[in-house]
């Protein structure tokens, strides 16, 4: 039997909106991963440093406060710095279309929009980390 | 009873008699759905009579506006008076920004302001800490010292309007803030009409913006409570918010439920430090949802009128009318706004609209259709405000006091949410009141698994949201989205590190030192810290 793949849901900034990362986390777990839920008001490092000390293989991000094209790049910079550039990362929330295109050029490998149903994420997560 | 018992006896034999004929039909003509529920997931029955409500009584649980226990209104004459304020959230990038924002509001027709800040204000950063980097204008606008409140009011006259302050942690100094601009424009503090939300309890519970523990928050909000009383006497010194508890996936019972046990949290916590429940009592106001079961939120806002009437009068032995009544600010529901096809949402928003109007809200803020894709632009602000005054110029449901009392239906519902709602309340008060059921985390379990339930019948199609899962069509990304100019957070840097470079030091240094003195102590510190904005 394979090793459960792991996720770390995180909330960076200051944004407390969780409602989304909550239901993303739990449907993630019933789907099968494991799920390890950073709490809100986490900085680029701490998210990163959990990471790597959880030994994750997807990191997904929630941010609805607008943040997320100064945010988002700084965990991925971070992840890969400390050796988690395999980590499949992935952003979600309230971020416009226009800003889509910059966030994958900085390593979001997707960003999941409102209305997205968790089944879409579950498959992406499955099709795309590195096992 | 509002129906003697003859009566009842005819209408329930005719009920039997059109239940088994119905039934007798369900074989060859099935209905749409084998059960049918509120957007809340309750129980709804094909039909209501006056056989379920046969139990309430008018004159002690309906009543008449303006009377205990207000169920149908707290005031006498209701929107045949005066409408309800509309009132338009925003704020966003530099005060100066804001500031047009308001203008531009005020000269279409707003009747208050209502100010967003950004998430360094509402948790006490300034613009130029490390953990400020990218938030800083991006939600609300961005406020470090009182030179950015002074530019925020800018030509707007604070004896005139009255003005709402989404504003919790930090809620004693930008209150502080607010008296000191009022008082440099000429007017006293006890001319200022507004709100601060200063409700920590539910920040705790879904918004997420809390900086100090409960108990030490409980305190500068029994402190605001009393200063208040005494120097701010027609500011409302909390709104009790169960708007946040409902977007983070509440059902509406769980929604009052929960908002008034967190008011029951503030009562308990101003009595003890020694206040009298009625020199407080009547500046406690709330904040609810609306969303789009119409007839659900009426009943809602009705059940917590009466809910909380009950409480004041009979658990707390308030005496003034006054002290009973349950005011409340309304918000359209933000979470049930798509991001496809984005123009739906201005129908669902007029729909919310006439929910909280027939629900007797006080003050309104309607969203704009564009919010589930970024901050409203100009234009879809000034729809979500038209909306509003539709309801109000054109639809006449604003003619006539609680237009939809006495309806079965409607009024069975009202008791039923009100029933749920006090379980709720007897449930926290057996964990030890609201903080220590919020410190188990039973109100945020409740509420997640009801946002889990919800998510999971969306996606299995059970619950339709048009144009999200049903009705979908191809559509482009919608352009012209509200941007934040990203040099906002580099101007205010600039801008807080010049103030800080160019006031008198050591005034600050004294104040604060002062500060610190009376929080050690058991004095308000209110004065203290509206000492301290000014230096």
């Amino acid at each position: 039997m394979s090793k459960p793949i792991r996720v770390l849901v995180a909330k960076p900034g200051l944004d407390g909106h969780d409602r989304g990362a909550k239901v993303v986390a739990r449907a993630l777990r019933d789907a099968g991963m494991e799920v390890i839920y950073t709490g809100l008001r986490q900085t680029p490092e701490q998210i990163a440093n959990a990471a790597i000390q959880e030994d994750v293989d997807c990191v997904a991000c929630s941010i609805l406060s607008g943040a997320h094209s100064t945010l988002l790049p700084r965990v991925k910079e971070l992840l890969k710095e400390k050796g988690g550039d395999d980590i499949l990362f992935i952003g979600g929330g309230v971020i416009p279309a226009d800003d889509i295109p910059y966030l994958k050029e900085k390593g979001c490998a997707e960003v999941f929009t409102p209305g997205t149903p968790t089944t879409v994420t579950i498959d992406f997560i499955k099709a795309n980390v590195k096992k | 009873m509002m129906f003697n018992e003859e009566t009842l006896k005819e209408i329930k034999a005719k009920s039997d008699e059109y239940d088994a004929q119905v039934a007798a039909g369900l074989a060859k003509r099935p209905e749409r759905l084998a059960k049918f529920v509120t957007g809340s997931g309750e129980d709804v029955k094909r039909l209501y009579t006056p056989l379920d409500v046969q139990n309430t009584n008018y004159a002690e649980e309906i009543g008449f506006p303006g009377e205990y226990p207000f169920t149908r209104g707290v005031q006498d004459t209701m929107y045949r008076g005066r409408f309800w304020t509309m009132r338009m959230y925003a704020g966003f990038a530099t005060a100066e920004a804001s500031n047009e924002r308001y203008k531009y509001l005020i000269a279409n027709g707003s009747m208050g302001l209502s100010v967003a800040m950004d998430l360094p204000t509402q948790i006490g950063y300034d613009s130029d800490d490390s953990l400020s980097e990218g938030e800083v204008g991006k939600v609300g606008v961005a406020i470090d010292s009182l030179a950015d409140m002074e530019i925020l009011f800018g030509g707007i006259d604070l004896g005139e309007v009255s003005t709402s302050m989404t504003i919790n942690a930090p809620a004693s100094v930008l209150l502080a803030m607010y008296i000191a601009v009022a008082e440099k424009q000429g007017t006293t503090a006890d001319k200022l009409r507004g709100t601060i939300q200063n409700d920590v309890l539910k920040e705790y519970i879904a918004r997420g913006t809390y900086i100090f523990p409960p108990a030490a928050s409980i305190r500068l909000i029994t402190n605001i409570f009393e200063y208040c009383s005494k120097e701010v006497p027609q500011w409302n010194t909390i709104s009790i918010s169960g708007y946040h508890i409902r977007e983070a996936g509440s059902t509406a019972a769980q929604e009052v439920g929960f908002t008034l046990a967190d008011g029951i949290a503030y009562v308990d916590a101003a009595i003890k430090a020694g206040l009298d429940v009625d020199s407080f009592a009547s500046r406690l106001s709330f904040f609810f949802n609306a969303h789009n079961d119409l007839l659900e939120e009426v009943a809602k806002y009705r059940a917590a009128r009466r809910l909380w009437a009950k409480i004041m009068k009979d658990r707390f032995k308030a005496k003034k009318s006054k002290s009973w009544s349950l005011k409340f600010h309304t918000q359209t529901g933000g979470s049930t706004l798509t991001a496809q096809q984005p123009e739906n949402n201005i129908v669902r928003v007029a729909i919310q609209t006439l929910a909280a109007v027939m629900g007797g809200t006080q003050s309104l803020h309607t969203n704009s259709k564009d919010e589930a894709l970024a901050l409203p632009t100009e234009d879809s602000v000034r729809v979500a405000l038209r909306t509003q005054q539709i309801v109000a110029y054109e639809s006449g449901v604003t003619n006539s006091i609680d237009p939809l009392a006495g309806s079965y239906f409607v009024e069975a519902k009202t008791n039923e949410i009100e029933a749920k709602a006090m379980e709720y309340i007897k449930k926290i008060d057996d964990l030890g009141g609201a903080v220590a059921a919020i410190e188990k985390g039973y109100i945020q379990q409740e509420i997640m698994d009801s946002a889990y339930n919800y998510q999971k019948d969306i996606e299995a199609g059970k619950t339709v949201i048009v144009g999200m899962n049903k009705f979908q069509i191809e559509e482009q990304p919608p352009k012209d989205l509200l941007k934040v100019d990203p040099s906002v957070g580099e101007s205010m840097k600039k801008k807080t590190q010049g103030v800080r470079a160019s006031r008198d030091q050591a005034a600050t240094d004294a104040a604060l030192a002062a500060l610190k003195k009376a929080c050690e102590g058991d004095e308000n510190v209110m004065p203290y810290i509206l000492a301290a904005v000014k230096t």
